[in-house]
């Protein structure tokens, strides 16, 4: 039932509920019109008896009178053998009703001669007969005719019996005992009979007939079937050998009442059909007998029940009626509640598009799709706007991971920077701890021996701390084309910043100048942590001096130079405080000291090994709290002069723009091989690619006619040299000069294309980069 | 139209009309096979066709009276006809009587011949309605007793002479209605018929008071065949025969309750006497106590010596016999005379 619909529950209980009523109502009505019919019938059924035991009475009453009156005559008047016939014959002719009457004397009594004396008149077709009763054969002292009223000392009539010649006439006689006084003496004469057919009564009571299949029957005395519908019952069987046949106790107790002459309504089983009954009965008092009718339950009920038979038709009907309105009208608020169903599912996958029913009702259901309605379009409103935040989102996202890239551009990141720098290596690294951050790193030369190197921290983070960082750097790398000293580096940017502060930011930044051959660092510190000094050997130490203000905050800030020589070994290590400020899962600091001491145990590593420990010991230190701050390192190693003479498979020439310092190259190259041990003719091959590149570029790189210099570098390797030629000219890559035609007179071939040509067929490999406005060509030849 | 009867199941000289067509259909019915062969007899039964008589017309209607040869007619008696009569005028070979009617018949010299006894246990009796005071056989003292006449009347006069009380004797017919209409204070009854007569008419047994004579010492067997000596003697075998196959017809009878009582209601139908299906069934269920009562052990249609010298006996008491007729001379058959 719970998990029924709304429709099959609504039918089910107001149908239960209806036909609990409606049961009750007919059965109710059934049972008062049914009461109220057995009341009619009742009444009826004791009238119907009543009366027809009265009519019965009535004749028999008038016929009984005639005996009796002939009794009283006998008892007064003297009477001879003629007078008695007369009275006799009189009798049975004035009175229709009777069929033959006697006068029976005692024996010898009515003349003292003769045994029997009882002159019988009766009617024979329309005559009337004399007959003597009484001899041998017919001792009428001991029947019953004439014992009973003797003994009885009263009129009586008798058991009802078949007449003897006339068929089946059943017949009774009325006999009144007559006396005569004899002195004092009231003496008993004999008795003065009238004999009665009883086929009009058996006529009256069969014509009796009630409903289809009523009827009425009388039984006498001893309970004898006089009349019944059933002629094989009359005379034969009495009520109480019918109850005993039947084994009915009821039917022998209905008797004994009926045989003691009372009035009664009784429910009863045919004899006829055996249908169920009421019958009422009523004595006829002065015979004993009693008439019986029987009303057929079924057919006396057949209206009400034809009447509830319609009623039940009506009900169904109406049942049927309510069944489809129920249907309707459940279907009528469910279907809506359906769509709602269904429209609430098609939401949750994201179709709004969905049709909802219409608002025509303002009952709950239509107050539901008005809030369901309602509903739809805010969400539909939250989820439009959900998108679009989301999509700003995004794009914000993009344009920040668009920006860290820019970022991550700003700082160098090609490691080693300097290949051609030996005295020397360097790494950083920075790692915003948002897409962008405000720390930066840079390093250039300032001139050719002497490098630059930057690390700063703007305050704040994000976006902002990005763009103030871009700005800085830049200012940095300007006013480090105008100054040589890092205070003044700081001092100018330190002005520049100042000038448009509205934001009123600031940055610190560790500036410091490496001259690659001497190993003199010159440095200045505006705000910034002080970098870690790793003296190879010897151990770790933070640089001492004063710290200057940071950038941004002092109109007129100054800031101190400092310097100092490094070792040959000796490494310089930059950080912001994102490094010693890191913070563990109790929010304790990483803090300098622990810094300090975990590089004092890598005195010997690389600047690359010294920033991938780094981070993995401040990760670790970490754990799972998240990067707080933008984490910056940059390590500079110096490994000492080159010009100190100690040389390896390397050969460094710088060149002027000029044809004429071509012949420093081919004797550095013979130098290079002499000492090397290499064969003549490879160097001659070599000189030959170089010479010819070198010309390209003194010849064409420079349209400004000025002074320049021209690197070239010279690696030996296993199998092969490595060449870096580097100019500072006009952008050219010599890969992009197409194949000469071969037969074409040299003085016609377009420019640089012939040098090019033998230097392809030299290398094994060319690559060419721009970078930082300089061509840099790199050769391999294979020895 | 001269006669009347005054009761229902009883008496009606129409019937005895109708009981000598019917005796004669009975003789002309078309005798079976083997007719040649058969021997005629004649058997006349005491009252008009009856559950009473249910054995002979097993006996008949099922062959067996032709299985020993016989070819039997019966013959029904009722008011005013009496089977010794018909004996007597020789026409009936076999008579049914009552032992103490053979009895007094034999002695006063009548040569009769008893040859079977059919009823061993006395179904006589008094009825009275307790609602007249009668519980004992003191309360019945100066009241109306209703008496059958003759044979009837030696068992209930000696009952009162032995009870010490003095009664008020009605002459009563064939009917209770005297009884039933207060008539009496008590009637005469046979236990298979009027006794259930009376509870036809709505009297239920527990208000009637009823005095069987068999229980005062005067158990005088009933139901008897006679024949006279003359005729006995010229076919004793024959008599024999017709014992034998009766008793078979009445053990056929006990064992075949329905088909019996079908063929007693076609008898009354034949006859015209009102017929009752439950009354008829009462009958046969008393006959068969009567026949065969459960305190004896003796085969059917034995004659009792003590049950014939208790009767002759109390007829010799009551006056009606002189001397009492030898036993031996009194019955003659193959079957039993005497109780072991």
């Amino acid at each position: 039932m719970r998990n029924r619909s709304l429709a099959f529950k609504l039918a089910f209980f107001i149908l239960t509920c209806s036909s609990v009523i409606l049961g009750t109502i007919l059965g109710y009505n059934y049972f008062v019109s049914r009461q109220m019919i057995l009341g009619n019938v009742e009444a009826s059924a004791r009238d119907l008896a009543r009366e027809t035991a009265q009519k019965i009475e009535t004749v028999m009453h008038s016929i009984k009178e005639v005996p009796e009156t002939l009794a009283e005559a006998l008892e007064e008047i003297p009477y001879d053998e003629e007078t008695l016939k007369r009275l006799l014959r009189s009798a049975v002719e004035n009175n229709d009703g009777i069929f033959g009457s006697t006068i029976a004397f005692e024996p010898n009594a009515f003349d003292g001669n003769s045994l029997y004396f009882a002159p019988y008149f009766y009617r024979s077709g329309r005559d009337i007969r004399l007959t003597w009763l009484g001899g041998d054969d017919y001792r009428y002292f001991s029947l019953d005719w004439y014992q009973i009223p003797k003994e009885l000392k009263r009129l009586c009539w008798t058991e009802p019996y078949y007449d003897e010649g006339g068929g089946n006439i059943i017949m009774s006689t009325c006999s009144v005992p007559f006396y005569r006084r004899f002195g004092d003496e009231r003496r008993f004469m004999g008795v003065v009979t009238a004999d009665v057919s009883l086929v009009w009564l058996q006529k009256m009571i069969s014509a009796i007939k009630i409903a289809k299949t009523g009827y009425a029957f009388l039984i006498s005395k001893n309970g004898t079937f006089v009349t019944h519908p059933r002629k094989a019952l009359i005379m034969n069987e009495t009520i109480f050998s019918l109850a005993e046949s039947r084994q009915d106790a009821k039917l022998r107790e209905i008797g004994r009442d009926m045989v003691r002459g009372r009035f009664g309504f009784v429910p009863f089983r045919s004899f006829v059909n055996g249908k169920d009954c009421w019958m009422a009965y009523a004595p006829i008092p002065s015979t004993g007998w009693s008439v019986a009718v029987v009303f057929p339950r079924d057919e006396l009920m057949a209206d009400i029940i034809r009447l509830n038979q319609i009623d039940i038709v009506l009900a169904c009907g109406g049942f049927f009626i309510l069944f489809i309105v129920i249907i309707l009208i459940s279907d009528s608020i469910t279907r809506p509640l359906r769509i709602l169903a269904r429209a609430t599912k098609d939401i949750a996958k994201g179709n709004w598009e969905i049709e909802l029913p219409d608002l025509k009702s303002k009952d709950e259901v239509g107050s539901l799709t008005a809030s369901f309605l309602y509903m739809k379009e805010a969400l539909k409103k939250y989820i439009r706007e959900l998108t679009e935040t989301t999509a700003a989102k995004e794009r914000m996202e993009s344009e920040l991971k668009i920006a860290h890239d820019i970022q991550m551009g700003i700082v160098p990141k090609q490691f080693p920077p300097f290949p051609e720098r030996k005295e020397f290596d360097l790494y950083a690294v920075l790692e915003p701890a948002r897409e962008v951050g405000g720390d930066f790193y840079d390093f250039f030369f300032i001139d050719e021996n002497r490098l630059c190197f930057v690390i700063g921290d703007v305050s704040g983070k994000g976006v902002p701390a990005a763009l103030f960082m871009a700005i800085t750097k830049t200012l940095i790398r300007a006013s480090a084309k105008e100054f040589s000293s890092s205070e003044d580096i700081l001092r100018r940017v330190n002005a520049e910043i100042l000038k448009d502060n509205e934001a009123c930011m600031f940055v610190t930044v560790f500036c410091g100048i490496l001259d690659v051959q001497t190993g003199e660092v010159s440095y200045s510190n505006g705000g910034h942590n002080p970098p870690l000094y790793l003296r190879k050997g010897k151990g770790c130490e933070f640089l001492d001096g004063e710290h200057g203000a940071a950038l941004g905050i002092l109109e007129n800030g100054m800031f101190v130079r400092k310097s100092f020589f490094m070792g040959e070994g000796d490494v310089l290590y930059l950080y912001t405080d994102g490094v010693t400020e890191s913070c563990d899962e109790s929010d304790k600091l990483y803090s300098e000291e622990r810094l300090r001491n975990f590089l004092s145990g890598n005195l010997e590593e690389s600047p690359k090994e010294l920033v991938k420990n780094t981070l993995r010991e401040i990760r670790s230190f970490s754990g799972k709290m998240p990067q707080a701050d933008d984490v910056t390192l940059l390590v500079l190693k110096y490994f000492g002069s080159m010009s100190a003479g100690k040389l390896s498979n390397e050969m460094i020439v710088v060149l002027e723009n000029t044809l004429s310092s071509l012949p420093v190259l081919a004797s550095a190259l013979t130098e290079f091989g002499v000492k090397h041990g290499l064969e003549a003719e490879v160097i001659n091959n070599v000189n030959l690619a170089l010479e010819e590149l070198a010309v390209n570029i003194i010849s064409y790189a420079y349209p400004d006619g000025g002074k320049h210099e021209i690197l070239i570098r010279l690696e030996k390797c296993e199998r092969e040299f490595l060449v870096w030629i580097q100019d500072d000219g006009k952008p050219f890559n010599p890969l992009q000069v197409p194949e000469p035609p071969i037969e074409k007179p040299l003085e016609q071939k377009p420019i640089g294309g012939l040098g090019i040509h033998i230097v392809r067929n030299l290398a094994s490999n060319i690559e060419y980069q721009r970078r930082e406005g300089k061509n840099i060509l790199i050769l391999k030849i294979l020895r | 139209m001269t006669r009347r009867r005054s009761d229902f199941g009883q008496t009606g000289l129409r019937v005895i009309g109708l009981l000598a067509i019917l005796a004669i259909a009975t003789v002309w019915r078309p005798s079976r096979g083997e007719s040649a062969a058969l021997k005629k007899i004649t058997l006349m039964t005491e009252w008009l066709p009856q559950a009473q008589f249910g054995g002979f017309y097993a006996a008949k209607e099922k062959g067996l009276y032709e299985k020993y040869g016989l070819d039997v007619t019966v013959l029904h008696g009722g008011p005013s006809r009496s089977p010794y009569d018909f004996l007597e005028k020789g026409e009936a070979d076999v008579a049914m009587l009552w032992l103490a009617s053979g009895i007094e018949k034999r002695a006063k010299g009548i040569r009769l011949i008893h040859i079977a006894q059919i009823v061993q246990k006395s179904a006589l009796m008094l009825i009275a309605k307790k609602s007249s005071g009668i519980e004992t056989p003191g309360d019945m003292e100066g009241k109306k007793i209703g008496l059958w006449d003759s044979i009837y009347q030696i068992q209930p006069k000696a009952f009162f002479k032995k009870s010490g009380i003095r009664v008020v004797i009605v002459p009563q017919s064939y009917s209770v209605n005297l009884f039933l209409r207060d008539g009496v204070d008590a009637a005469s009854a046979m236990w298979f018929n009027e006794y259930h007569t009376i509870l036809d008419a709505g009297y239920d047994p527990d208000e009637l008071t009823t005095f069987f004579f068999s229980d005062y010492g005067l158990n005088f067997p009933e139901d008897g065949l006679y024949a006279t000596e003359a005729k006995f003697s010229e076919d004793p075998a024959r008599y024999e025969a017709f014992v034998k196959a009766s008793m078979e017809g009445w053990r056929y009878a006990f064992e075949h309750e329905e088909e019996i009582l079908g063929m007693v209601l076609q008898y009354m139908k034949e006859a015209h006497v009102p017929a009752n299906y439950a009354h008829q069934r009462w009958m046969l269920e008393r006959m068969k106590d009567l026949i065969l009562p459960q305190d004896r052990t003796r085969p059917m249609g034995a004659l009792a010596a003590e049950d014939y010298e208790n009767t002759a006996r109390v007829l010799k008491e009551s006056g009606l016999i002189d001397g009492v007729p030898l036993l031996a001379e009194f019955h003659k058959g193959g079957e039993g005379t005497h109780a072991e």
